[in-house]
């Protein structure tokens, strides 16, 4: 008998009690079903996060001044200018693995166009900040590098600004809007980022070249740097050492003292994020385990059961000239069509209920394949180790003993 | 085929029951002619079955030989004798053992089945079977739609789709009225007249009537052997059998 005759005995015999074993299988449906649900779900919410923390730009190092200390009271970060414009070209010189290094000085201003106005933040900065922040134009050509030479009064809106000052789906590209009185040109409109990983609106903010802010916006602090520093790095870790490195020996900070700037390194945040999301996985994975085993046991049971019951049929089977493997066969075949059975509906009902998330919670779901095959040849691999001890035990019954079984 | 179909020859069969050895069979043998309708009787404990399970290759004897067909199958292993009564043999029981919720040609096909025949082969040699047991009308009827004497039928037909050499029947008439016991009977000396060795057991002595020879077992023994002329089973001499 070969085995596609064997597959079609089992599911015959399987179908002869529909009840019992749709019974049977819903120990895996359920397991498998919350398996898939829950990994899409937590897949779902490590995609949202990723993408965020992708929109911020990768391998992000912020380098920000150091705070005061006046008689005791600490300042917070950014309260006493330390960075100086030379540390920035040091850093560009002297740091290899820093890609790019820009300034980003900002201010909070209103801005106006010819018919409304709109309280943002300005930022000076110069035109590789948007290769550092992976942040592409809409609308328009960003400013230049010239433009950041000789000061010119052009700006780059974001998203949001564009929106309250020209309204939605409008082409403010060569319009003009002033800040603090002084008309700027609008070159571009920046591309939207959405939310940054804590709530606050990316596209909220307008930029401008940093020597223009310096002269316009803000008085210039000679040599200090009053903002921050952008680093995109090729090797996150490796850049904030050095930098650590130069800074703290172009300040002169020996030894045991703090240092007097901050480096933030996003890279680190995100790979935080990205290992508690990997310990629920596992988590996930051993729950998933034992559902399996749950399953399994349910499927064990039902299959001794039915040995039991079926001995005469078994005995019936062996004087008609089955063998002891047709037999074994059959009843691992029954106990691997369940399995699986229970498998693939797992799968749908987890997809089901992973979709009615979305659609009633509005979650972001995110299916693994990987996993949905994973469940399914796992689901067999059950049937084969709990199916055997019940088929072999029908393979080695007796037919004389069987056929005469009450 | 020189030499008898079934050639038993001086079987013994002991069962080890803890300490104790209960010896079933104590050197019997016995020759079977192709075509010949023979009876088993004796008293339960004779050991009529130990030699039924012997001739139907379910069991070994513990010492001396059983040719089948002139081939001792005494040292064959459960394979190998699973292949021999899926070929040679047809078994007919007592409850007709037929596999509920299935349908009477399903229950026909499966000797063929475990034959590795194809489907559209099976199909067909069963609703053949079926057809030569008076059943043609009734292919996918479930056991459970069936009378007695009709399940046992199906359960005939089920022996006879392999066209085995040898039919063993234990207690065919066990479970069914009188009428539809002689039924049954008209059935079996219908299939001896084709030429089909059919061996059963009973205990009922109005069976026996029916059959061309009769052996009885006493204490794993053969006790007579005699052969008769066979009374011929006619159900129309009989009552009606009930509905259901």
């Amino acid at each position: 008998m070969n085995q596609l005759e064997t597959l079609r005995v089992a599911i015959r015999a399987l179908l002869r009690n529909k009840l019992r074993s749709f019974l049977t299988t819903l120990g895996m449906i359920f397991g498998v079903g919350a398996v898939v649900a829950t990994v899409a779900i937590g897949e779902g919410a490590r995609s949202a996060v990723e993408e965020a923390f992708a929109s911020m730009g990768t391998n992000l190092l912020v380098v920000l001044p150091g705070s005061s200390v006046t008689g005791g009271a600490r300042g917070g970060f950014g309260s006493q200018p330390t960075l100086t414009w030379d540390d920035l070209r040091a850093i560009r010189s002297e740091v290899p693995s820093a890609r790019y290094a820009v300034p980003y000085l900002r201010s909070s201003s209103q801005v106006l166009s010819e018919e409304q106005n709109w309280t943002t933040q300005v930022a000076g900065t110069e035109p590789d900040y948007f290769e550092v922040r992976s942040w592409p134009m809409a609308l328009g050509t960003r400013f230049t590098d010239s433009d950041v030479d000789t000061g010119t009064k052009v700006v780059v809106l974001g998203g949001t600004v564009a929106d309250k000052l020209f309204g939605p789906n409008s082409n403010p590209v060569g319009q003009t809007v002033r800040i603090r009185n002084i008309p700027f040109q609008v070159v571009a409109v920046a591309a939207r980022k959405g939310q940054t990983p804590t709530g606050q609106d990316s596209d909220d903010v307008v930029f401008i070249p940093r020597t223009t802010f310096q002269g316009k916006i803000q008085g210039g602090l000679g040599k200090f740097l009053q903002g921050t520093i952008f680093i995109s790095a090729t090797n996150a870790a490796t850049a904030e050492r050095e930098v650590t490195d130069l800074l703290r020996d172009r300040h002169r900070i020996g030894g045991p003292s703090e240092d007097d700037f901050q480096i933030r390194n996003l890279a680190e945040v995100a790979s935080a994020q990205e290992e508690s999301s990997r310990t629920v996985t596992l988590f996930l994975a051993i729950v998933a385990a034992v559902s399996l085993l749950v399953g399994g046991i349910g499927i064990m049971n039902i299959m001794l059961v039915s040995v039991t019951e079926r001995t005469r049929e078994i005995g019936t089977r062996i004087a008609v000239g089955a063998r002891g493997r047709d037999i074994l066969r059959q009843f691992l075949g029954e106990a691997v069509v369940l399995s699986v059975a229970g498998g693939l509906l797992g799968i749908t009902a987890g997809v089901v209920t992973a979709r009615w998330l979305t659609a009633a919670f509005h979650w972001p779901v995110a299916f693994r394949w990987d996993v949905m095959i994973l469940a399914v040849v796992f689901s067999g691999a059950v049937g084969v180790l709990f199916g055997l001890y019940p088929a072999r035990k029908a393979s080695r019954l007796d037919p004389i003993e069987a056929l005469r079984y009450e | 085929m020189a030499g008898p179909l079934i050639a038993v020859q001086d079987v013994t069969k002991v069962f080890r029951m803890g300490d104790v050895e209960v010896r079933a069979l104590r050197g019997v043998s016995l020759e079977i002619a192709t075509g010949e309708f023979v009876a088993i009787r004796g008293p339960s404990g004779s050991g009529k079955s130990t030699l039924m399970n012997i001739l139907g290759c379910l069991d070994r004897p513990t010492t001396g030989r059983y040719l089948l067909d002139g081939r001792d199958v005494a040292p064959l292993d459960r394979d190998a004798l699973a292949r021999i009564r899926n070929r040679m043999l047809g078994f007919v029981f007592q409850s007709f053992n037929l596999l509920n919720r299935t349908s009477a040609i399903e229950n026909v096909e499966l000797p063929l089945l475990y034959a590795g025949l194809g489907r559209t082969e099976r199909r067909r040699r069963a609703a053949e079977a079926l057809e030569r047991v008076g059943l043609g009308d009734r292919l996918d009827h479930t056991p459970n739609r069936l009378s007695g004497g009709q399940q046992q039928r199906v359960a005939i037909a089920r022996a006879l789709v392999s066209q085995p050499k040898v039919i063993l029947a234990d207690e065919p008439t066990g479970n069914l009225d009188s009428r539809t016991s002689v039924e049954v009977m008209a059935l079996f000396q219908e299939l001896g007249r084709s030429g089909i060795t059919i061996v059963l057991v009973t205990h009922e002595p109005d069976v026996a009537t029916f059959v061309g020879r009769v052996i009885v077992v006493r204490d794993g023994h053969i006790a007579s052997d005699r052969r008769q002329v066979p009374a011929r089973a006619d159900p129309s001499t009989l009552p009606a059998e009930d509905a259901g």
